[in-house]
């Protein structure tokens, strides 16, 4: 660790934050010095999102201080913050799209002239201070909602210099931006510096984080795992950093090369709004892991598989056919069935029985085809096999534990026999009795000769499940791995520090 | 035998399921008591016939306003439907017992028509099913004014209004069974057996989360707009009904629609959808209409029943929202 430059802006000591019992920050350090950029980086769900929170006066920490310009800070809420001159740029803007540049950037403290706004002086203000970070070009009159996503940031950036922010957070700033926009956040950036402002950047793309910070602390479940100077570190390192931990648990055998059957699901420069050009080939008998961070485009390509939101170029062919998949319905007469990752919201009819619950698709889609007695009969069949716990079928769903929940929904979809399955998150909030069961009952499908796409945020999952691994970023296929990779290798591929895929 | 510890008594109260007909059961014995003792006379197998008879069209409506309900949806077209129907058909027939069946079927068919139109302006082009029905109540209630000019013209055969107002005379032990109660048992059944369907575990699903139902395969337009076509027929046959017994008017409808909401919403129905049993639906009709009955034993003035019709609407959503959430 490196020696904090002196007098710090702002010192955080010992911050833990805890929801519903969850520890989601223990005992964070951080501190920030006048002009410069601080970077925070980690995995999803490291606590990267709840410690901005924190210091912006979002969330009061349970635990430790906050010290801003030489004093000790309780901040009530995010406009307290503000005041003392704490600034965040969200990656959603919070602007209103129907007034003009200088209305957003004072608004709520408007300049006043007896009595009345001072528009003319509130004009002339915005421009000042936006030629103060370099922006010549944009008019103070402009309707904020024809401009550009980079004009907006800087808007957004003008609004926290309005109130004299001597602190920004930068909350995933490149997030929204095209590539040639990216280079005048770095101006932008560099400006501020000059300025003396201290600026927090948080950032899954470890490029920029090089490019433009001169500390690096990175939080791994909630926990600070280091400070670094950026010139004394590697990507690599930091990646190390980010995911270092063991691989612990238990994971069923992977499917043997010969267990392996033909291509099942063939997808070729396939894409829509979320997606492009992805080539991806699914096999009959395996598991293909998808990594990647979040909004990557892992659940795009499920829910694109599934006809959900349909890619709308390129080809698809199921077991060498060409198929349109327009909607679930026709995804599902197609043999694929899709498990969410949102199951409150789109996996579960939460007020009706287990049984109604695991018979919802069979009725929808092939009512005509079985008998009821005999379908009703299978879905008990399927309810005792996943070992529902605790539950009668005629219990309403949402009494049971999501383990329990999840059970149901998987036998919903094997009740129609399918051939290929698409989990998103499958064990997302699930006790570790569960996880294995399901992680069982994945890899016996496939074992069955179902082709298994399974999407995990969970990297030891994700490794120990996966025959091959498959890593989104931005909507295309950054790169494929075998079994046995590591997860450095599958963060590298995610967060875009190798630009080939290791083979 | 030993004095009983209280404490040791097991407690045992039936469970009550959100959704189910327990507690709507048990509101209907109680205005049953309230009415012996006040009329006892009106428990006679009779006068009971009589009134189930009187009850039926609402208690249809109740039933076609459920699968609208429960599907997440509410059709307030439905009163006007009635109306227009009544008047439609008096005119068709004007009293030409030759025209009653196909005018009979033409009022079937126009109910489907009206549901159709109410389901797929909902469902397809994403109007709220509140503003779509409002917009067809208003539509049947210009319309209709503007067909008659005014006033209700020609009549109605007696072979239509038999539906509404003969009886099976000298059943044993019932004494006199209207050919509506008949007509309400068959439709009655043929609803609980609906809902017991492939189609009726489908529909409550769609209400309960349509997300979930559309990822799973289901057609969640076509699910909805069939619960608007069952409604449109519903209104149909309760115009039959109610043409038969109580004439042409353009009054015939009024206020039905809300009727057959409290109804719904007593009978332990959610608004918003995804729980209840039809049946409760028309027990709450059932009982909404002996709590119109008793107030009239007991001298109070009709001009109370929306009132009244207003306040049980209220209190039961409050009920059941404060119920469902403290969970």
């Amino acid at each position: 660790m490196s020696d904090p430059p002196p007098t710090p802006l702002l010192t955080l000591r010992g911050i833990g934050k805890s929801f519903l019992g969850v520890r989601v920050l223990d005992g964070v350090d951080l501190d920030v010095a006048p002009g410069e950029v601080h970077a925070v980086v980690g995995e999803n769900g490291a606590g990267k999102s709840t410690l901005m929170k924190i210091v912006s006066g979002g969330y009061a920490p349970d635990g430790g201080t906050v010290e801003f310009a030489g004093a000790r800070r309780t901040f009530r809420g995010p406009r307290d913050a503000q005041r003392a001159g704490i600034g965040i740029i969200h990656q959603e803007f919070n602007l209103l799209p129907e007034r003009t540049v200088a209305e957003n950037v004072y608004l709520g403290h408007e300049p006043v002239r007896r009595g009345l706004v001072d528009r003319r002086g509130m004009l002339d203000r915005t421009t000042r201070l936006l030629a103060s970070v370099g922006e010549t070009t944009l008019p103070a009159d402009a309707r904020v909602g024809q401009l550009g996503v980079a004009q907006q940031q800087v808007v957004e950036i003008a609004k926290a210099l309005a109130l004299d922010a001597r602190l920004l957070i930068m909350d995933e700033p490149t997030a929204a931006l095209a590539d040639h926009e990216v280079e005048l956040l770095y101006g932008l950036v560099r400006r501020l510096q000059e300025r003396g402002i201290g600026l927090l950047y948080v950032s899954h793309r470890l490029a920029e984080v090089f490019d433009l910070s001169g500390r690096i602390t990175v939080l791994k479940d909630g926990r600070r795992v280091t400070t670094v100077d950026t010139a004394d570190t590697t990507a690599d390192e930091l990646v190390r950093h980010m995911v270092g931990r063991e691989l612990s648990s238990y994971y069923p055998d992977r499917a043997a090369p010969e267990d392996r059957g033909p291509v099942r699901l063939n997808l070729r420069d396939a894409g829509n709004r979320k997606l492009r050009d992805v080539n991806l080939q699914l096999r009959a008998g395996e598991v293909l892991g998808i990594g990647g961070l979040q909004g990557s485009g892992r659940s795009a390509l499920a829910r694109a598989i599934f006809g959900v939101s349909p890619f709308t170029t390129g080809d698809v062919t199921l077991d060498d056919r060409p198929v349109r998949l327009r909607s679930p319905r026709t995804a599902m007469r197609a043999g694929i069935a899709y498990v969410t990752e949102d199951r409150k919201g789109e996996g579960i009819v939460p007020r009706q029985s287990v049984l109604d619950n695991a018979l919802l698709a069979s009725r929808a889609v092939f009512a005509a085809r079985s008998g009821r007695a005999a379908r009703t009969t299978r879905v008990r069949e399927l309810l005792a096999a996943v070992e529902i716990r605790g539950a009668g079928d005629d219990q309403e769903i949402r009494f049971l534990s999501g383990g329990n929940q999840q059970k149901v929904v998987l036998a919903r979809w094997l009740a129609l026999n399918p051939r290929i399955l698409l989990f998103d998150e499958p064990t997302r909030g699930i006790d570790v009795g569960a996880k294995s069961a399901i992680h069982d009952l994945v890899r016996r499908l496939a074992r069955d000769g179902a082709a298994v796409l399974m999407i995990s945020s969970d990297l030891p999952e994700l490794l120990g499940m996966s025959d091959r691994i498959v890593v989104m970023r931005d909507g295309h296929v950054a790169g494929e791995l075998p079994a046995g990779a590591t997860e450095e290798e599958v963060v590298a591929l995610a967060v875009g520090t190798v630009r080939e895929p290791a083979q | 035998m030993q004095t009983v510890q209280p404490r040791s008594l097991p407690l045992r109260l039936p469970r009550v399921r959100p959704g189910g007909v327990l507690p709507i059961l048990a509101i209907l014995a109680v205005l049953l008591v309230l009415v012996g003792i006040r009329q006892p006379d009106f428990l006679a197998p009779q006068s009971l016939m009589s009134f189930l008879g009187r009850s039926a069209p609402i208690i249809l409506l109740a039933a076609g306003q459920y699968f609208v309900i429960v599907s997440g949806e509410f059709d307030l077209s439905v009163g006007s439907l009635v109306t227009a129907q009544v008047v439609v058909a008096a005119r068709l027939i004007d009293s030409d017992p030759a025209r009653t069946w196909p005018v009979v079927l033409l009022l079937l068919a126009f109910g489907v028509l009206v549901g159709l139109v109410n389901g797929l302006i909902t469902t397809r082009l994403r109007v709220p099913s509140f503003i779509t029905t409002l917009g067809m109540f208003l539509i049947l209630v210009g319309a209709v004014y503007l067909w008659s000019d005014g006033a209700p013209k020609g009549g109605l055969s007696e072979e239509f209004r038999r539906f509404g107002r003969r009886a099976f005379e000298d059943v044993p032990l019932l004494g006199r069974v209207p050919y509506a109660l008949l007509v309400l048992v068959v439709l009655a059944v043929a609803a609980v057996l609906l809902m017991r369907s492939d189609f009726g575990r489908t529909l409550v699903a769609v209400g309960d989360n349509p997300r979930t139902a559309e990822l799973s395969g289901v057609r969640v337009w076509r699910t909805r707009t069939f619960a608007f076509i069952l409604s449109g027929l519903a209104a149909a046959v309760a115009a039959i009904l109610l043409g038969g017994y109580s004439g042409v008017s353009f009054q015939a409808g009024a206020g039905l629609e809300f009727g057959a909401i409290t109804a719904v919403v007593l009978g332990g129905v959610a608004l918003g959808g995804g729980r209840g049993a039809v049946v409760g639906a028309m027990l709450g009709a059932l009982t909404l209409e002996l709590l119109f009955a008793l107030m009239n034993f007991y001298g109070v003035s009709g001009a109370l029943r929306s009132t009244v019709q207003g306040a049980i609407i209220l209190l039961a959503v409050a009920v059941s929202a404060t119920r469902s959430s403290s969970r």
